[in-house]
């Protein structure tokens, strides 16, 4: 690569000379554009960050139903709103481990049982007042207490007492918990003043943003909030639209009036990638797309014909023909290597004469029911359709019933039998084992119950020594891929795309789409 | 014109009488959906402590005959009620939204109204010739193709490659009138595209009618102009049937845009009584079905009154 190249490129990234000077000027060094984006790219982040300007983010999932109280926060529109204005005590970093947000450190007492949280020395809220111990426990109140319509609940059923002492909170737990800093990363759990018990859709909280415009379901505008103590945050302004159809969000980044969108739909991601200055970016994630039966319940009380039914799955034409590529083979497993404690297992194939064996074995006769929706997880009908067929070769029948949308997840997910339903995953294994694999779960949306699996389950959660921990959950994902009545044959990536407008994209950021939710506070307009 | 009077009461409480009726049906349906509320405002992270709450501060525990009389009561003394989901004053949030609505529907009505009319005139003037075959093909196309086709074909022609015009339509307070308008200018089109043929034919159909009457004959023979003709002689005699489907399809605009407000992200009522189903928010889905019925009936209303001042026939029935 010559020096004239370079240079211009630095150039380019400083803004000294326009973007299209650049790519022209490339060209006429005989650079082909692709690659001369990609220069461009790279010289704007190794420019750094720069301040000011307006980042617009067209974003899917908000309703006009939307609350700003982050304890009802339910889709990604909410996520992202909520970065802008508030921050947890805790958050993850790129690769999945944990930094000090609104907390500065953390520590726990030898068993894991008490785990005590330092505020973060003067900071304060985008009303002005200062940031207390007392308003962390009062958030966590909120969000545990016996009235809270919170969906952190679940996660905070395990708190004996939280206590404050000076710039500490002190979090007392029933049962030790080595992963409880992850659990305090949870989106929902935002210190407010009070902990929002005054006013818990006020959108005051210590982020780097403050909400200057609010209109639910329709669009956002956050300001920078100048006494914010972090580094993030460069855009002077943020814009957040809410474009639910997938069309018109891609739309909207093609003319040019979006930088920046989430879930590109994986089956026009390669059409989009070729629009000039468009970069789709995929990660890989804990979400996972599944077929789930309840053990408890005939036929899937016959652990032949679940065995059959996880033979009978070809896993790798999911990938192909549902994500379009866009995600990776699953293994029965809620867990894959985006979890920190990650241990490989052996892959299970697609094996027609197997399943013929186990369904023969398990002396089931007649048709499978399965129930499907269109919003169980995108493309979940052909899915089917696609389970049905490899099926078919093993000389089982599916029976696939198509469901309405409305209703889906009160009605048929974790109320019928056997049905497709999708998990966004969760930062931790002990997390996604405890919310869905428990026998006392509420989410047991396969109805598995092990005695063991409970107990090593809670061993599990105390154990400090990583070595072991690690040994117990690959047992525990081994028990799940051949007992319950999980079939996961894909893990799905997030598809976002932004355009060359703005620099800071970071590849394969951990936690959800949109690097973790924080793009927009994160990347940066270039000019 | 005691007579007139008397219509036009009837009229106005037969409108009540039906609005009446539209909002028990509308409660009934919403009853009759699957899920609750709650689940659909908590989504998949529902625990059942966090459902049995959200319940019973919702109210949802009490029967639905009593949750429809006090939502009634409130109507009657002009109180909306407040959204399950938000907590938001329904009546405040309505009526940005309905101002919204109201204005795309103003502006498409503005211009496809009398386009359609005049085109409607040219056909009749050139009937069986060009003009009129042309017309007639390209609004028939236009209606014919479903109107997201219309509307993604548009964006993708004038937003994406052309860029005279965002996509995204969400306008908002801070924004001149022109900037406005130009941010709705594609689903105007849109818009009009789709409501263009049906007044088009019905204009151009009406008039055709009156066209073989003596009177235009002898119009003729004093040897006005064709046009003079029409507009002066044919189109008033014609209103009748023209005025009930410009209304009609004026409240299409109004109520049956959801499709467009979608593809569009624009802030209407569609997307906003869409949003409220889904989650169950039986005041906002009541407030928001009357409300529609209201525009509809009313301006069903308007095509009669103005039908029956058209025509004197239709004042005296037998």
């Amino acid at each position: 690569m010559n020096e004239e190249l370079k240079f211009l490129s630095r150039q380019a990234a400083l803004g000294t000379i326009s973007r299209r000077k650049f790519l022209g000027r490339a060209g006429a060094l005989g650079v082909s554009a692709a690659a001369a984006s990609t220069m461009l790219a790279g010289a704007v982040h190794a420019a750094g960050p720069q301040k000011g300007g307006t980042l617009r983010i067209g974003l899917q999932g908000g309703s006009t139903t939307d609350s700003l109280d982050p304890a009802t926060a339910a889709n990604t529109t909410s996520v992202n709103l909520i970065r802008m204005w508030g921050e947890p005590l805790v958050e993850l970093t790129d690769d999945g481990g944990l930094q000090g947000k609104v907390a500065e450190s953390f520590e726990a007492s030898a068993d894991a049982t008490t785990w005590t949280f330092t505020i973060r020395k003067g900071i304060t809220f985008s009303n002005g007042q200062e940031v207390t111990a007392a308003d962390a426990a009062a958030t966590l109140d909120r969000h545990a207490g016996e009235e809270s319509k919170s969906g952190a609940l679940g996660l905070l059923r395990d708190i004996k007492n939280v206590s404050t002492n000076g710039r500490d909170v002190i979090i007392e737990l029933n049962n030790g918990n080595a992963d409880l800093p992850y659990l305090m990363s949870d989106y929902h759990l935002i210190i407010q003043p009070n902990g929002g018990k005054d006013a818990p859709d006020a959108a005051i909280g210590t982020g780097p943003y403050i909400m200057k415009d609010v209109d639910m379901g329709v669009r956002f505008v956050a300001e920078k909030n100048p006494n914010y103590w972090g580094d993030i945050g460069h855009a002077e302004t943020i814009e957040m639209l809410v474009i639910n159809d997938n069309t018109a969000r891609v739309a909207a980044l093609q003319s040019g009036q979006v930088d920046i969108i989430d879930r590109v739909p994986p089956r026009t991601a390669g059409l989009v990638a070729r629009a000039p200055g468009v970069t789709v970016s995929s990660t890989a994630g804990p979400g996972h797309y599944v077929f789930i039966a309840h053990v408890n319940t005939a036929p899937f009380d016959n652990p032949d014909l679940m065995m059959a039914l996880k033979y009978g799955i070809n896993r790798q034409e999911m990938v192909d023909k549902i994500l379009f590529g866009y995600g990776s083979v699953g293994n029965d497993s809620p867990i894959n290597a985006a979890y920190p404690m990650y241990e490989e297992m052996e892959q299970r194939e697609y094996d027609p004469e197997k399943a013929a064996e186990y369904f023969k074995k398990s002396g089931h006769e007649g048709p499978v029911l399965l129930r499907t929706s269109d919003n169980s997880f995108p493309g979940a009908p052909d899915a089917a359709a696609l389970f049905q067929q490899s099926l078919k070769a093993a000389g089982i029948e599916l029976e696939i019933k198509r469901e309405p949308n409305d209703g889906y997840w009160s009605e048929v997910w974790n109320n019928k039998p056997f049905c497709t339903s999708y998990w966004g995953g969760r930062s931790t294994q002990d997390q996604m084992f405890t919310t869905a694999y428990l026998s006392t779960a509420d989410w047991n949306d396969t109805r598995y119950s092990s005695e063991s699996f409970d107990k090593l389950l809670i061993a599990a959660r105390a154990e400090l020594d990583q070595d072991k921990r690690k040994k117990m959950y690959a047992d525990m994902g081994m028990m799940v891929r051949n007992e319950s009545g999980l079939i996961c044959p894909m893990f799905n990536d997030f598809v976002d795309a932004h355009t060359d407008k703005i620099g800071g994209w970071v590849e394969g950021v951990a936690g959800f789409s949109l690097m973790n939710g924080y793009a927009a506070q994160r990347m940066w307009v270039t000019g | 014109m005691s007579l007139l009077l008397k219509l036009l009461t009837q009229r106005i409480a037969l409108g009540l009488l039906l609005l009446f009726l539209v909002s028990i049906l509308i409660f009934a349906g919403t009853i009759i959906l699957p899920g609750d509320v709650a689940q659909s405002i908590l989504g998949q992270s529902a625990t059942p402590e966090a459902l049995a709450n959200m319940r019973r501060d919702l109210g949802l525990n009490e029967p639905p005959v009593q949750r429809y009389f006090n939502w009634l009561g409130g109507l009657l003394q002009g109180d909306l009620g407040t959204a399950l989901t938000s907590g938001k004053d329904i009546a405040e949030s309505i009526g940005k939204r309905l101002g919204n609505t109201l204005f795309l529907a103003f502006w498409a009505a503005i211009i496809s109204v009398p386009l359609a009319i005049l085109l409607g005139l040219i056909a009749v003037r050139y009937r069986e010739r060009w003009p009129d075959k042309l017309i007639s093909a390209v609004t028939l196309a236009s209606i014919s193709v479903p109107e997201f086709l219309i509307a993604y074909v548009a964006i993708f022609v004038v937003s994406v490659r052309l860029r005279w015009a965002p996509s995204v339509t969400t306008i908002n307070d801070s924004m001149s009138l022109g900037e406005k308008l130009h941010t709705i200018s594609i689903p105007i089109a849109v818009l009009t595209l789709v409501v263009l043929a049906h007044m088009m034919r019905m204009t151009r159909a009406a008039i055709l009618n009156v066209m073989q009457s003596a009177y235009i004959e002898t119009a003729e023979l004093k040897g006005l102009r064709m046009f003079t003709i029409i507009w002066k002689h044919a189109l008033p005699n014609s209103v009748a049937p023209v005025i009930n489907v410009v209304m009609l399809n004026m409240a299409y605009l109004v109520v049956g845009v959801v499709v467009i407000e979608v593809v569009f992200t624009y802030p209407g009522m569609g997307q906003y009584l869409v949003d409220h189903v889904s989650k169950r928010d039986i005041p906002v889905v009541q407030a928001c079905g009357l409300i529609f019925a209201a525009v509809y009936i009313g301006l069903n209303m308007v095509a009669d009154i103005v039908s029956i001042i058209a025509n004197p026939r239709l004042r005296h029935p037998k």
